[in-house]
């Protein structure tokens, strides 16, 4: 911790791939300045797990540590494959909305079901950004993307929310104008044993934000600061008036077993008994 | 390990089989999701593995299991999933995954009659072409394929030798038949097994992909920072999306690492087809009716042979070839409507009459009359 803060450290020195203003720099900026004041003075011990899309992109292969790019949506069974059989790892998945809660939220339902020892960050830019802007399942509703020209006619899915209550030890949302929250959330979710979840709400001016209706980046974080409203607050409002907020801060926090605990222990305690 | 197998003789099911095979390999991670009739092969190493320190997981889906298994795999484990059609079918992009990646794995597919969920309990050999050509891009796999309980265990074995050889997903193609049949079976010793395990790198080094011969694999966490992708790269692991040459060179390795060992990799059983007029290619099931169907022409005065494909892919082209231009019928005898036929017609290169005895739906076997009418029609 005494050190001081060098992101060279972490990284593999190539180029990040994303737009100008994208949140992805945010997230990358935070999550390591999180493992700096942990104390870890690079990311061995680290295995990265990361789907398809832009978030996906922000360990593979930037980060100077074990990453594993796995196919569209499937980053969390892969990663569960790594830490059931090698515990001592600190296994951490990165992904889009579109990945982890379009494609992969199976997966992402049952490894927090399973409670298994993973720590997952979703980018939520509430669009499939990598493929030009098509509606997600996280899309607001009445949003114009490229597949809803006449705006989306769906409801989005509130994914902390859902990863809370499907088990997880950790969960938490923070949008990219709470860059310092987020990296406690990161600190804690490392901290704790268990499956734990964070969402960053985060911009992407090219493939959303332009259609959307917002002139720039700037235009985009000032909607997240004036739409974003603390859990507790939240809980004393009804859904009608938290129609289109962001609710941040943390869902759920506890020291359940995890499931390398309940296969360690109980199976083979007995099958060794 | 050497109490929970050891070597005698036994009545086994083909599917159990395969669970002692695995953890004689040395399999100790093992996930998938529940499938008839592939079903007893989880069930068995559910049993198994944790006896051994091993992880057994039931996945939430097909999808979800391969992922896993090529996860365990980076992670040092020799992992494994078993499954039928519909579950194979699930798993195509990821097996494409481990061959992009190099990953060694097993998959084992019991197959069942299709398309789609077709009769989920009866016998089939409709995956030939699946297993070949079943993921999207140019590659090769190596599909291999029991026909009896004892050759379950065996190859099962080499399955996960081959794929840490050649650090490549290994298919076993099972049926039905093969599957759930009982029979007698002997295990050798342990130490009499041969085991083969993964090249490990040196400290120091940084390439761990797309060699012609095959790259040294890291485990996760010795400090390599392996950067594994299904993107074209390059030797170290980086994305090279645009560059033609990073494509062709990476696929040419990955092809040339299996094609240059075909010799290694392509298993025969081949009986009187030095001086035959007719010889059958079969595999699976179908070969315990040609044994017979064989003995029975003999009787009658024709002189038959038969070459039995341990080895589907890669396909023998050259042993058929050979063979074409020695015997006046090859016939193919296989519970699909046709599709190792075309292979073996193309290798035959019109040297030979090639023809063809088929049968699909309630996993009916091709009876040896039926084959026996075959040969002397
Ligand atoms: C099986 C499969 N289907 C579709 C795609 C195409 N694809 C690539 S990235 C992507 C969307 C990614 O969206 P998200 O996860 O939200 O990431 P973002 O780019 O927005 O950060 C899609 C659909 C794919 N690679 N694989
Ligand atoms: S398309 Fe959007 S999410 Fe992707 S890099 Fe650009 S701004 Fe970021
Ligand atoms: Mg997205």
């Amino acid at each position: 911790m005494s050190s001081k803060f060098s992101i060279q450290r972490y990284l593999r020195g190539l180029v990040f791939p994303f737009c100008p203003g994208c949140g992805n720099f945010i997230v990358v900026n935070s999550f390591l300045k999180a493992v700096h004041e942990l104390g870890h003075q690079d990311l061995s011990g680290f295995v990265f797990c990361s789907g398809i899309g832009c978030a996906a992109w922000i360990p593979s292969p930037y980060f100077l540590a074990d990453s594993i790019h796995t196919p569209h949506g499937r980053s969390i069974p892969v990663a569960t494959g790594v830490k059931l059989f090698r515990p001592e790892l600190e296994v951490v998945v990165f992904g889009g909305d579109g990945d982890l809660a379009g494609i992969g939220l199976n997966h992402l339902i049952h490894a927090a079901r399973r409670n298994v020892d993973i720590k997952v960050i979703m980018v939520n830019n509430m669009v499939y950004g990598m493929t030009g802007g098509q509606v997600a399942p996280t899309t607001p509703f009445g949003t114009v993307t490229t597949t809803t020209p006449y705006k989306s006619f769906e409801r989005p899915l509130d994914v902390t929310r859902l990863i809370a209550a499907a088990g997880a030890n950790y969960a938490a949302r923070w949008t990219t104008v709470h860059p310092e929250q987020f990296k406690e959330a990161v600190k804690k979710a490392l901290k704790i044993r268990g499956f734990s979840f964070i969402e960053m709400v985060s911009q992407c001016p090219t493939a959303f934000g332009r259609r959307a209706g917002f002139k720039n980046v700037a235009e985009m974080l000032q909607w997240f600061k004036q739409n974003s409203i603390l859990k507790e607050k939240a809980e004393k409002m009804n859904w009608k008036e938290l129609e289109g907020k962001i609710v941040i801060g943390e869902f759920v926090c506890r020291q359940e077993p995890t499931l390398g605990d309940n296969v360690r222990q109980n199976i083979w305690r007995k099958t060794h008994g | 390990m050497a109490s929970l197998l050891g070597s005698g003789v036994y009545f086994w099911q083909g599917n159990e089989a395969c669970a002692y095979g695995a953890i004689a390999a040395g399999c100790r991670f093992f996930a998938a999701y529940p499938i008839t009739p592939s079903s007893e092969i989880a069930e068995r190493l559910a049993r198994l593995l944790p006896l051994v320190d091993g992880i057994f997981i039931q996945m939430e889906d097909e999808l979800a299991s391969i992922n896993a298994v090529i996860g365990a795999s980076w992670a040092g484990a020799k992992a494994m999933t078993a499954t039928s059609g519909p579950g194979f079918s699930l798993m195509q992009e990821s097996i494409g995954y481990a061959f992009m990646t190099e990953t060694p794995c097993v998959i084992v597919n019991v197959q069942r009659v299709g398309p789609s969920t077709g009769q989920a309990t009866k016998a089939a050999q409709g995956d030939v072409m699946q297993a070949r050509w079943g993921t999207h891009g140019d590659y090769v796999p190596i599909v291999l394929s029991p026909n009896s309980v004892q050759e379950m265990f065996q190859l099962t074995v080499r399955a996960f030798n081959l794929a840490e050889k050649y650090r490549t997903p290994v298919i076993l193609l099972v049926d039905e038949i093969v599957g759930h049949m009982r029979e007698k079976i002997e295990v050798p010793p342990i130490k009499e097994i041969c085991i083969v395990n993964r090249k490990k790198p040196k400290k120091g080094d940084r390439s761990f992909f797309a060699w012609a011969e095959v790259a040294p694999m890291p485990t996760l966490g010795e400090g390599f920072n392996v950067s594994v992708t299904g993107s074209t790269h390059d030797e170290y692991g980086v994305r090279f999306t645009a560059d033609p040459e990073v494509h062709r060179r990476l696929i040419s390795n990955l092809v040339d690492k299996i094609e240059k060992h075909r010799n290694d990799i392509v298993e025969l059983e081949a009986w009187n087809t030095d001086d035959c007029s007719t010889a059958i290619i079969c595999f699976g099931c179908t070969s315990r009716a040609v044994y017979e169907a064989v003995e029975e022409a003999r009787r009658k005065g024709v002189n038959v042979g038969y070459v039995r494909l341990k080895t589907l892919w890669p396909f023998p082209a050259e042993t058929i070839r050979r063979l074409a231009q020695r015997v006046e019928k090859i016939v193919v005898p296989e519970m699909n409507l046709r599709q190792l036929f075309y292979e073996v017609e193309r290798a035959a290169y019109g040297m030979a009459e090639v023809t063809a005895v088929n049968k699909i739906g309630g996993g009916q076997i091709i009876t040896p009359e039926e084959i026996l009418e075959e040969i002397l029609s």
